[in-house]
């Protein structure tokens, strides 16, 4: 089934940051779409780690290398510099420790890809103020979201980790913008979603 | 486990009776001599070596789609097949045959007894070089040993190379030994609810079972084939501790509890008051009649010695370097067995040395004994970890 769905536009975004035949470790590849589509388009070397057994089950089924395991503690198991890029699609705000998962990241490729929903769109921003509820969220007790952040909170961060901000892509309606090194008080009004493209500091 | 539930009707007396001999001798399995003598990690060698086994499917015309499937400690080559020596089903039948996930209709599948089994493979209770039963002068052997007669088992029939070696328990550390051993004549291992090396209390356990087995006046010092007796008392001791280790303390729970066995209330005796006690004595009572005293003492000391990083310096990802091999592993969250984390030690290994490796971590409170019994999640990905590797090669 997952072989007909039409491919997502984060994921073709995404995979045009890859390099072609790169080793590439995907945290959290559900089904194993963006590694499929990665093997596909660049002929990477590709691996996944995924919680749900369900769902690393059918990665497997695809020809994929999965292990199923939780990204805040599982890590562990892929050695520094055991890949060329490590991929954290829509997760970082459901892991308990954000900041520890994104040094695991940086321990075990030199180059990240992240992406995340961004608390700082506007229409997020005043509903907050004109509703006196959080944004999109009516389960925020259940919604997985542990840490919800806007893009500027999450560049703080990994300035603060001493990572290399490469690039940034907005996402918004489905389609997602040109990467760029700046421009983020823009970005982080008016995405709904973040890509950001880091890399291990070189010092 | 499921099947041993009607096991009440089974096991009301539990009186020592004289086990049927001539089922250890099984003369009506398929067997093949290996055309050479057998060189042991004990130094010695075994000039005539015969290894029992089955097979399901057909090879096909490149002998490309052959699978095989290693047993645990007390299983045998009847995997996929009923046993026609003790009658007993097929052990793993829920995995083999036509449309299942080791797919007959796809695969040829091979199991063979392991080399100090008994069930038709040269083990102790097999003619020794003077006629008479090995006994405990048969050599110590090794899961590395038991590998190497595959090997020349697999090539006896003309097979250059396995699309999968697989097994559960002792069978997944086969499937990691041929591996490491033979990484070019291996296409895909599916090691399933196993470890890398045997760990402290595991070697304790069996260390307990070893004990009942020699303590036991019948064990004549490991010769009591040729006295005409037989441990059975012993033997049921070691199957009955080993058993403990299989099943979950959730699934003993759930099974039994403190339910009674048979009564109202307990008897103030010694007796099987109560239900897990009856169920252990009928596990341990089945076994005797179907499995030889000093195979258990061999095989598992094959298990203890077994570590395959002490080959490497103690790291465990030097023995996976560079392999082409594709691992698949299965653990299961009950198992205190091998617990989870050994098989998380396998994967990390095979990460570090850049192997393709998946492992998935199944969700279940049946303890150890889950690789054998219904895990739809467990099933359905070894049928889609094969499927898309058997495309893969062209099967």
């Amino acid at each position: 089934m997952s072989e007909t769905r039409s491919i997502r536009a984060d994921h073709l975004a995404i995979a045009s940051r890859v390099p072609a035949g790169a080793r590439v470790l995907d945290v959290g590849c559900g089904n194993g779409d963006l590694l499929a589509l990665l093997k596909e388009q660049k002929q990477v070397n590709a691996r996944g780690l995924e919680l749900s057994p369900h769902e690393a089950g059918i990665a497997l089924a695809r020809g994929l290398s999965v292990i199923q395991g939780d990204a805040d503690s599982d890590l562990e198991v892929f050695p520094d510099d055991g890949f060329d890029v490590a991929i954290l699609s829509k997760a970082i705000q459901q892991m308990r420790r954000p900041a520890f998962v994104l040094q695991e990241l940086a321990r075990i490729a030199p180059e990240m890809i992240v992406s995340f929903r961004n608390f700082g769109l506007w229409q997020r921003r005043f509903s907050l103020v004109t509703t006196g509820r959080m944004p999109g969220h009516r389960d925020w007790h259940d919604d997985g979201a542990l840490h919800p952040s806007t893009a500027r909170d999450m560049i703080d961060l990994t300035h603060a980790m001493g990572l290399e901000m490469v690039a940034m892509a907005p996402m918004r309606n489905g389609k997602v913008g040109e990467f760029r090194s700046t421009g983020l008080s823009r970005l982080n009004w008016g995405a709904d979603e973040v890509i950001l493209h880091l890399r291990r500091s070189r010092n | 486990m499921e099947r041993l539930l009607d096991f009440r009707r089974r096991c009301g007396h539990l009186k020592r009776t004289m086990p049927d001999t001539t089922r250890l001798s099984p003369s009506e399995v398929k067997q093949l001599a290996l055309p050479g003598p057998l060189s042991l990690d004990c130094g010695e060698t075994l000039e005539t070596v015969r290894i029992a086994y089955e097979t399901w499917g057909e090879l096909n015309a490149d002998k490309s789609n052959a699978i095989l499937v290693c047993h645990a400690l007390t299983g045998d080559q009847f995997a996929g097949s009923d046993n026609v020596v003790t009658g007993r089903p097929a052990w793993w039948p829920r995995m083999i045959g036509p449309g299942k996930p080791i797919d007959t209709n796809r695969f040829h599948v091979i199991a063979t007894n392991v080399l100090g089994g008994c069930m038709g493979t040269t083990g102790p209770a097999s003619p020794g070089p003077d006629g008479k039963p090995w006994g405990t002068r048969f050599p110590v052997i090794t899961i590395g040993d038991m590998v190497r007669a595959q090997r020349a088992f697999i090539e006896a029939l003309g097979i250059d190379s396995l699309f999968s070696v697989m097994g559960g328990s002792m069978g997944g550390m086969q499937a990691l030994e041929w591996a490491v051993q033979a990484p070019e004549k291996v296409f895909t291992a599916v090691p399933i609810a196993t470890a890398a090396r045997h760990s402290a209390q595991n070697i304790a356990f069996y260390e307990v079972g070893r004990q009942a087995i020699m303590a036991d006046p019948d064990w004549c010092d490991g010769l009591y084939l040729a006295e005409g007796r037989r441990p059975a008392r012993g033997l049921a001791i070691a199957r009955m501790a080993a058993h403990i280790t299989y099943v979950s303390e959730s699934a003993l729970k759930r099974k039994f509890d403190r339910g009674l066995q048979d009564r109202e209330k307990a008897s103030f005796s010694f007796d099987a008051d109560f239900q897990v006690e009856s169920y252990l004595r009928y596990q341990g009572h089945s076994f005797v009649d179907r499995f030889d005293a000093n195979s258990y003492l061999y095989v598992t000391r094959a298990m203890d010695y077994f570590d395959m990083a002490a080959r490497y310096n103690g790291r465990l990802a030097e023995a996976f370097k560079g392999t082409p091999v594709r691992f698949c592993l299965f653990s299961f969250t009950s198992d205190w067995h091998y617990p989870p984390e050994a098989s998380r030690e396998i994967t990390r290994a095979l990460a570090a040395a850049g192997a393709e490796v998946s492992h998935l971590e199944i969700e279940s409170d049946k303890g150890h004994d889950a690789f054998l019994l219904d895990e739809p999640v467990y099933e359905k990905a070894l049928a889609g970890f094969l499927t898309a590797n058997a495309e893969l090669r062209g099967i």
